[in-house]
């Protein structure tokens, strides 16, 4: 089973992560920029770490032999904050760069007039640069958000389906459907989404455009959810070929909106040796 | 992944060349990027020095930055990111910018091209100590090239090769190899004890070590 996880935060994942994942059959990763758990004070501590999404971890997961792809932005939480907010003026030189496969997570929060500004404008910037959108939907207040966001996203210059509308359930999948976004799932140990839910939603709904994450960060979760899922889809009788559908060639195709995305690389690695600075934690 | 590995014995190929021998490999739509990269970089460098107006970046930064995405494999993007920094001739600011604003693989392209671009060696050995600060090992092989061999003073040139024996990075990266460490004394103590380190740890000594110990340990010879 070959697996694209198209959401998942590796900064804040170990070494046995990357390997489990890789037996797991994870070869390919994307790792969109989000909040770090503590608040940032300033643009400075963004650019740190978006040049960590385009050096250190890409390094670290091709010791793996996982392809890492990201995404960059401003995330809605963050986008609150007036002594952050300036990083949007240095955002136009990361969408640039070769590995940088779309904008996000953008999308709403606590639904505010600074989110507001934000959406729009970081919509605006990815179809400036040939980038689909990776739009996160709130945690709270779900579907009012979904709706809110469908029409920040009709009034764009961004077509919907260049956008891909994340963490989803049962009572949002229907409308960012009907709307023509692609649609993603996060499948989560006890919040967002489990395996057999998404197994139900994948029979209710049909796997086109579906994406399956494991959204794993910080905080409780697992990142070997997407494998989880492609076995609970196989025991519910959907084929092989579905689940590669799901697990790769969706993810594959969103992100290749891009004309960014370099899988030539997703062989399995043969580079880790004893001796090597990551296997003994760094110096 | 294969690096660009310093060769002491044969001069460093020159732009010409260089380009002609990327050319024969990329496939026509690389080919035709390339070409119009060059020409953007040509005119870069025909122009007055001078930071880029606003936030826009100049035309050839931005060929510099997607040559990924355009020439395919890894090694095809390094040299044509060289080949662009050869022909748009930036001066330090603008370097020093290029790689502190660039991703791994922009930052691997100044290293290379380093000892062809015209910079005061403390402009150039600001970055390459700055890639010999991390654990990238695509960094590390490409800081110890030639214009390391040539400006890296003697105790931060001991530690680069250390560097790479300990991150797994081949001495064949390193630059002027056997001039600077042939007798070298502090060097070969520090080999050593790092070998008696991995001895007793129960390691194998790299044979890497031991070969670059025997060159630093030729001093009496001499
Ligand atoms: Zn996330």
């Amino acid at each position: 089973m070959r697996i694209f996880d198209p959401h998942i935060h590796m900064t804040s994942r170990t070494t046995d992560d990357y390997q489990a994942m890789y037996d797991a059959g994870v070869r390919a990763v994307v790792e969109p920029a989000f909040w770090l758990g503590q608040p940032r004070t300033s643009p400075e501590s963004f650019v740190d770490y978006f040049d960590a999404l385009l050096g250190w971890e890409p390094f670290r997961a091709a010791q793996y032999g996982i392809v890492h792809h990201c995404t960059i932005a401003l995330n809605p939480k963050e986008a609150n904050d007036p002594r952050c907010v300036p990083v949007l003026d240095e955002l136009p030189r990361y969408l640039v760069k070769d590995s940088v496969v779309a904008v996000g997570e953008i999308g709403y929060d606590s639904m505010t007039p600074a989110e507001d500004t934000a959406l729009a404008t970081q919509l605006q910037l990815a179809a400036d640069h040939g980038l689909p959108a990776l739009v996160h939907t709130p945690h709270r207040d779900k579907l009012a958000g979904l709706r809110r966001t469908l029409d920040v996203v009709a009034e764009s210059a961004l077509p919907v389906e260049h956008v891909l509308l994340d963490h989803l359930n049962e009572t949002t999948v229907g409308e960012a459907k009907d709307a023509g976004c692609w649609m993603g799932f996060s499948v989560y140990p006890d919040t967002k989404m489990d395996e057999d839910r998404m197994v139900a939603i994948l029979k209710s709904h049909g796997p086109e455009r579906v994406l399956v994450n494991s959204a794993a960060d910080w905080g409780k979760s697992d990142p070997l959810k997407t494998r989880k899922v492609g076995d609970a889809m196989l025991r519910a009788g959907f084929d092989e070929d579905v689940v590669d559908q799901v697990l790769w060639r969706n993810p594959v195709a969103f992100y290749g909106l891009s004309g960014r995305l370099d899988l030539e690389r997703a062989e399995p690695a043969d580079v880790q040796h004893e001796g090597n600075s990551i296997l003994r934690g760094g110096e | 992944m294969t690096h660009t590995t310093a060769s002491p014995s044969s001069p460093p190929p020159t732009v010409d060349e260089l380009r002609a021998a990327l050319l024969a490999c990329l496939a026509p739509p690389a080919n035709a990027w390339l070409d119009g990269a060059l020409t953007d970089a040509a005119e870069a460098a025909a122009a007055p020095a001078g930071a880029p107006p606003g936030r826009a970046l100049p035309a050839w930064e931005l060929r510099f930055a997607e040559a990924g995405r355009r020439c395919g494999a890894e090694d095809a993007a390094d040299q044509a990111r060289v080949l662009l920094l050869r022909t748009a001739r930036p001066d330090a600011t603008a370097v020093a910018r290029l790689y502190r604003q660039g991703t791994a693989a922009e930052r691997r392209a100044v290293l290379l091209a380093l000892d062809h671009l015209d910079l005061a060696p403390a402009d150039g050995l600001a970055l390459v100590e700055d890639a010999l600060r991390t654990n990238d090992t695509r960094l590390v092989a490409a800081a110890v090239g030639p214009y390391a061999g040539r400006h890296l003073d003697a105790h931060a040139w001991r530690h680069a090769v250390l560097k790479c024996l300990f991150t797994g990075v081949p001495v064949d990266a390193v630059a002027a190899l056997e001039e600077r460490a042939h007798g070298d004394g502090e060097l070969a103590r520090m080999l050593g004890d790092y070998a008696s380190e991995r001895t007793a740890a129960g390691r194998p000594v790299p044979d890497d070590l031991s070969r670059v110990l025997a060159v630093a340990g030729k001093a009496e010879e001499s």
